[in-house]
């Protein structure tokens, strides 16, 4: 590494997805300010909130259909406001997809937060471009979806875009960059980026990057959160679990460490686990931004407490086309659960899913036995027929529908309520609820067909 | 290998390596990462596609592959068309399938006598 580069950046990730605990965010700047307070001179931290999975950008849209002024992060005032004043202090720019479906509410939000703070005015940009779920793009959806678009009410519809207009917004002078559907780990990429002044074909570096911003976008998870297991996999602290804080380098290589004073752990393991996440091919980690290879990938730990070293991960040229997620309506999920107690308990909710299955025909009937078989099972049921009756004395019987039409869907939860007096001795506690659904495609547009942008708010914009 | 049966014992994946699901539509994978170095080449040997395809003959996966990651000392499996249908679409109470890794860590495998002492928990 030249001798010249800047000091490693700092990039601590305070949420892994929408409904995150709103907690997090204090011990990560509490510790990105003392870092910063003993680090180089040079020394730049940022703080990212990840807060997007597949179904969470549709189920915003719905919200700003009802109202222009949301269908961003709702939890974005519980997050930020703890730590937005004391990030513009130390100069801690914050990186998030926290825009949602509405990037521009976010951030009029994210001012009117500021001024309540009494800060001075943050300079704000939104990036935009990946919502493709407008009438203009329909042509180009249609196009690539063909005859599965017949027909369906399109609820939203994003391209995963990447890391360089998060770049360009910071190089702009941008101190809070609000994003949609970015590519979660390009909100640590961007600011690499930026920082470093990469070029956007620096496949090594971005790479790295990339696989650095793959441990951190999950916020708790390469912490200890989602690891800990009695006796194989035990956690100091699991009920603090500190998020975590990683360091880049010039040439893209990273360490893990997690925010001081707080539970949980970094270890191997725990970095491992999160390393192949959401990994298919390990040698072709596609994201908007590289194709990241972990193929030959390590981790060590560092001397002393919670810091894991990753190298080995290579870059290859990004794909030529984004990834598009199409939402749609999908009819409706319908529930409903009665438990059965005491002697022969089991036998009894199993009558009852006979009885059910015969009354409900023309809906495929999902049935789970609550403390016996009812996760690991299939829609079909296969394993529950192969799994005898173990005489279980205390089982919660719940069936599952989905159907195109209410009306049908609704039978199930009238057939479960019937049981109190037409089905099996002694079930209780009935209930049913019915949900509209969300059906999810996918398609590949070309780059050039998504032309994505970052705008610096202005005063009137953000008022 | 040249042990003979007496030198083996049994035990599930469990005590020999760890891991996490992760889903993205309808595709599972899971992860397997040894306890120990020492005891990746066994997993290796043992945790052949075909088994872990049996292991889930249940989910009826269209596919399962496995991409070995030697300097990790771990592997993953990436499972096709095994979660019916994807969280948007399952009727399963976890519909991601975030426990689907338990299922395949309670798999069996025989570990040399000599290895036990790398092995996790009782």
């Amino acid at each position: 590494m030249n001798a010249n580069a800047p000091p490693p950046l700092l990039i601590g990730c305070a949420a892994g997805f929408s409904g995150d605990r709103t907690d997090a965010a204090g011990p990560v700047v509490d510790t990105l300010i003392a870092r910063l307070a003993s680090g180089p001179a040079g020394q730049r931290a940022f703080l990212i909130f990840e807060t997007l999975a597949e179904r969470t950008l549709a189920l915003a849209q719905l919200r700003r259909r009802d109202n222009p002024d949301a269908g961003y992060e709702p939890l974005l005032d519980a997050m930020l406001r703890p730590v937005l004043a004391r990030c513009l202090a130390h100069g801690i720019r914050i990186v998030s997809n926290f825009g949602a479906a509405n990037p521009r509410a976010a951030a009029r939000h994210i001012a009117r937060m500021a001024r309540e703070l009494g800060t001075d005015a943050p300079r704000i940009a939104v990036v935009e471009g990946d919502d493709l779920s407008g009438a203009a793009h329909r042509a180009l959806l249609h196009e690539t979806l063909g005859a599965q678009m017949e027909g369906l009410r399109i609820v939203s519809a994003n391209a995963y875009i990447g890391a360089e207009p998060i770049a360009a917004a910071l190089d702009a002078g941008a101190q809070i960059v609000v994003c949609g559907r970015v590519a979660d780990p390009s909100l640590a990429v961007g600011p690499a980026m930026s920082h470093f002044g990469w070029r956007a074909d620096d496949w090594h570096r971005l790479g790295r990057a990339t696989m650095a911003g793959h441990l951190l976008e999950c916020g708790a998870q390469v912490c200890g959160g989602y690891f800990a297991d009695p006796g194989y996999k035990d956690v100091p602290g699991l009920d603090t679990v500190g998020f975590p804080i990683a360091e880049i380098d010039a040439d893209g290589h990273s360490s893990i460490g997690k925010a001081d004073g707080t539970g949980g752990l970094v270890s191997e393991a725990t970095v491992k686990e999160q390393l192949l996440y959401e990994v298919h091919d390990p040698s072709a980690y596609l994201t908007p931004d590289v194709v990241a290879d972990i193929a030959e990938a390590e981790v060590r730990a560092l001397p002393g407490r919670d810091r894991v070293e990753l190298s080995g991960v290579r870059g290859h040229a990004r794909p030529s086309h984004y990834k598009v997620n199409v939402c749609h309506e999908g009819g409706w999920l319908a529930e409903g659960e009665i438990s059965y107690a005491g002697p022969r308990a089991e036998a009894r909710a199993r009558l009852a899913a006979e009885v059910l299955r015969k009354r409900l025909d023309g809906l495929a009937l999902r049935v789970d036995l609550i403390g016996a078989l009812s996760i690991l099972g299939d829609d079909a049921g296969r394993m529950l027929a192969d799994t005898p009756d173990t005489g279980l004395r205390d089982v919660r019987l719940r069936v599952a529908a989905t159907h195109a039409e209410r009306a049908q869907a609704e039978r199930l939860a009238r057939e479960v309520m019937a049981l109190y007096t037409c089905g099996p001795a002694g079930g209780g506690g009935v209930r049913t609820a019915l949900t509209s659904r969300l059906n999810t495609l996918s398609c590949l547009l070309p780059r050039e067909a998504v032309p994505v942008r970052f705008e610096l708010l202005g005063a009137e914009a953000l008022a | 290998m040249n042990t003979s049966t007496d030198d083996m014992i049994e035990v599930p994946l469990y005590r020999a390596a760890h891991g996490r699901t992760g889903d993205k539509g309808d595709r599972s994978n899971i992860s397997v990462i040894a306890w120990h170095p020492e005891l990746y080449a066994l997993l290796a040997e043992q945790l052949t596609p075909e088994r872990v395809s049996m292991q889930f003959r249940h989910r009826a996966p269209a596919r399962v592959q496995r991409f070995l990651l030697p300097r990790l000392h771990a592997m993953n499996f990436v499972l096709d068309a095994v979660l019916d249908g994807g969280v948007n679409d399952a009727l399963n109470l976890d519909a991601h399938g975030k426990a689907l890794s338990f299922l395949l860590l309670d798999m069996p495998i025989r570990v040399p006598r000599a290895l036990a002492p790398l092995l996790a928990g009782p």
